[in-house]
């Protein structure tokens, strides 16, 4: 899919490391629009640091990251401007604990892109009605479940317009029965064309979601296929046992 | 014992200090319950911006400032949290008469009372604001917001509770210290405390005094408390 699509996000040889701690070694990774890629590794794999620096979040230490064309530089003042077109969506929702839900969605959109009280308010509405919370618009963060508050951090993230989501382990916090909610909200926005970037330990949900798999090991993108090849014949052994793993998961 | 307070409450005395209490004390509560809340007031002014600026101005904070910079705030700070109120009231005597025009009376003793209370209030707001959840700041950085944006927006705002009971904490340290004050020239009860109980010997005023000023601090401190609770949307 979306092969002749513009390249909405392009890394070329990224460099991240902590002290001596090397995070990510040289990553390479061009997502155009509309694709939906999911990173897969294990744990300390340079997963999160990856989406944290093409936010901006972190500094790198080497090579670039584009944003539709734009660079992504730390510092600089084009920096907030390029954060309006990323959506990001954490692992533990990182709601407003004080403002409630209309509110914790609307900040931004009001304060930072400098849109009416109404029409932001208006947008709002109309996702929580997609993701079915329109009922707690009222409520405060305390008040929802953990579904609830990451559904409502994703529509907080959307009601920027964003081109592209980045999305960090975000049903990692989550009961089990609460993940699904969340991954259906995601994969009816990737239905719907939007641009994703998401790191997930939920391979069914990886399987189902990405139009391609990038798996990271030791700050290195290992494999970079799409999905029915990942899944079905990796290229690297390495890749293979870290499917066995999910496989023996599975079994037991 | 029975002596002591046979002579305390000796009908003469009674009468004498229930006199003084009806001329002198609805002016005196004015003037102590005016001095502690304007002096709290101008206090927050200047140390709230300060205390913002402790946090965000650190080399790791969302607003850096030059180190030597950040180096003298913090002094100064310290210096004048290091100096005991009385002295402190004296040495500030050319700038209140700079300011007011006299030393003594009630104007005068906002004066040291706010210089006394801001580099307080700065460490108070200080310790609020870095009880934020680091992961919040980070989230509104995320969505391209403006340090500015992010203190009015997302620091401030969060830490409202916190706020609310630190600034009891402060007011009911100004009213300690406006007490205080009242041994310089200062107005309302801590004057009356000292003027008759202290240098004349009326006991029962003196009593009468301090009951007041514990009452005062008991509102304040219960209408602080429920301010606070009641901001609190994380609990309940």
């Amino acid at each position: 899919m979306a092969e002749q699509n513009s390249i909405m996000l392009e890394v070329s040889g990224l460099k991240k490391q902590f002290g001596d701690d090397v995070v990510l070694d040289g990553v390479d990774l061009t997502i155009r629009k509309g694709e939906v890629v999911v990173i897969l590794g294990s744990s300390g794999c340079g997963k999160s640091t990856l989406l944290r620096c093409i936010n901006g979040l972190e500094a790198s230490d080497g090579g670039s990251i584009r944003i539709d064309g734009d660079e992504v530089a730390v510092g600089s003042k084009s920096l907030t401007r390029l954060r309006q077109k990323i959506g990001m969506v954490f692992q533990n929702y990182e709601l407003f604990p004080h403002k409630n839900i209309l509110d914790n969605i609307t900040l931004a959109p009001v304060k930072v892109q400098k849109r009416t009280k109404e029409d932001a308010r208006a947008q709002a509405e109309q996702l929580l009605r997609r993701v079915g919370l329109w009922e707690k618009r009222k409520a405060y963060p305390r008040e929802l479940s953990g579904g609830q508050k990451q559904r409502v951090a994703i529509v907080r993230a959307l009601c920027m317009n964003p081109e592209i989501m980045l999305f960090d382990e975000v049903t990692a916090a989550l009961d089990p029965e609460m993940v699904r909610e969340v991954l259906d909200v995601m994969l009816e926005l990737a239905q719907g064309g939007m641009t994703m970037l998401i790191v997930t330990h939920e391979m069914g949900f990886a399987r189902a979601v990405a139009d391609r798999i990038v798996f990271l090991e030791e700050g290195k993108v290992l494999e970079n296929l799409p999905a029915e090849d990942f899944f079905e014949n990796p290229d690297t052994q390495r890749a293979k046992d870290f499917l066995q793993t999910f496989e023996f998961k599975k079994k037991q | 014992m029975i002596d002591f307070f046979n002579e305390l409450f000796a009908p003469d005395k009674v009468d004498e200090a229930w006199m003084i209490i009806q001329n002198q004390f609805p002016t005196a509560i004015w003037e102590t319950v005016y001095v502690t809340i304007l002096s709290t007031l101008f206090a927050v002014i200047i140390g709230l911006p300060l205390g913002v600026l402790l946090v965000t101005g650190e080399k790791n904070g969302i607003l850096p400032i030059p180190s030597w910079l950040m180096q003298t705030l913090n002094v100064i700070i310290n210096l004048l949290r290091s100096v005991p109120f009385l002295i402190l009231m004296i040495m500030v005597f050319p700038l209140t008469r700079a300011i007011v025009g006299t030393v003594v009376g009630t104007e005068a003793t906002v004066v040291p009372l706010v210089i006394a209370a801001f580099p307080f209030v700065a460490r108070l707001t200080e310790s609020s604001l870095r009880e934020v959840n680091p992961n919040l700041i980070e989230m509104a950085q995320s969505m391209g917001a403006s340090p500015v944006q992010i203190i009015i927006k997302v620091m401030i705002p969060e830490s409202v509770p916190s706020l609310l009971s630190n600034a009891t904490i402060a007011i009911t340290t100004v009213l300690g210290y406006s007490a205080m004050s009242g041994i310089l020239g200062g107005g309302g009860l801590g004057k009356i405390a000292i003027n008759y109980g202290y240098y004349r010997y009326k006991d029962l005023i003196m009593i009468a005094a301090v009951i007041l000023l514990i009452v005062l601090v008991q509102l304040f401190q219960t209408v602080g408390t429920r301010l606070a609770v009641r901001s609190d949307k994380r609990l309940k």
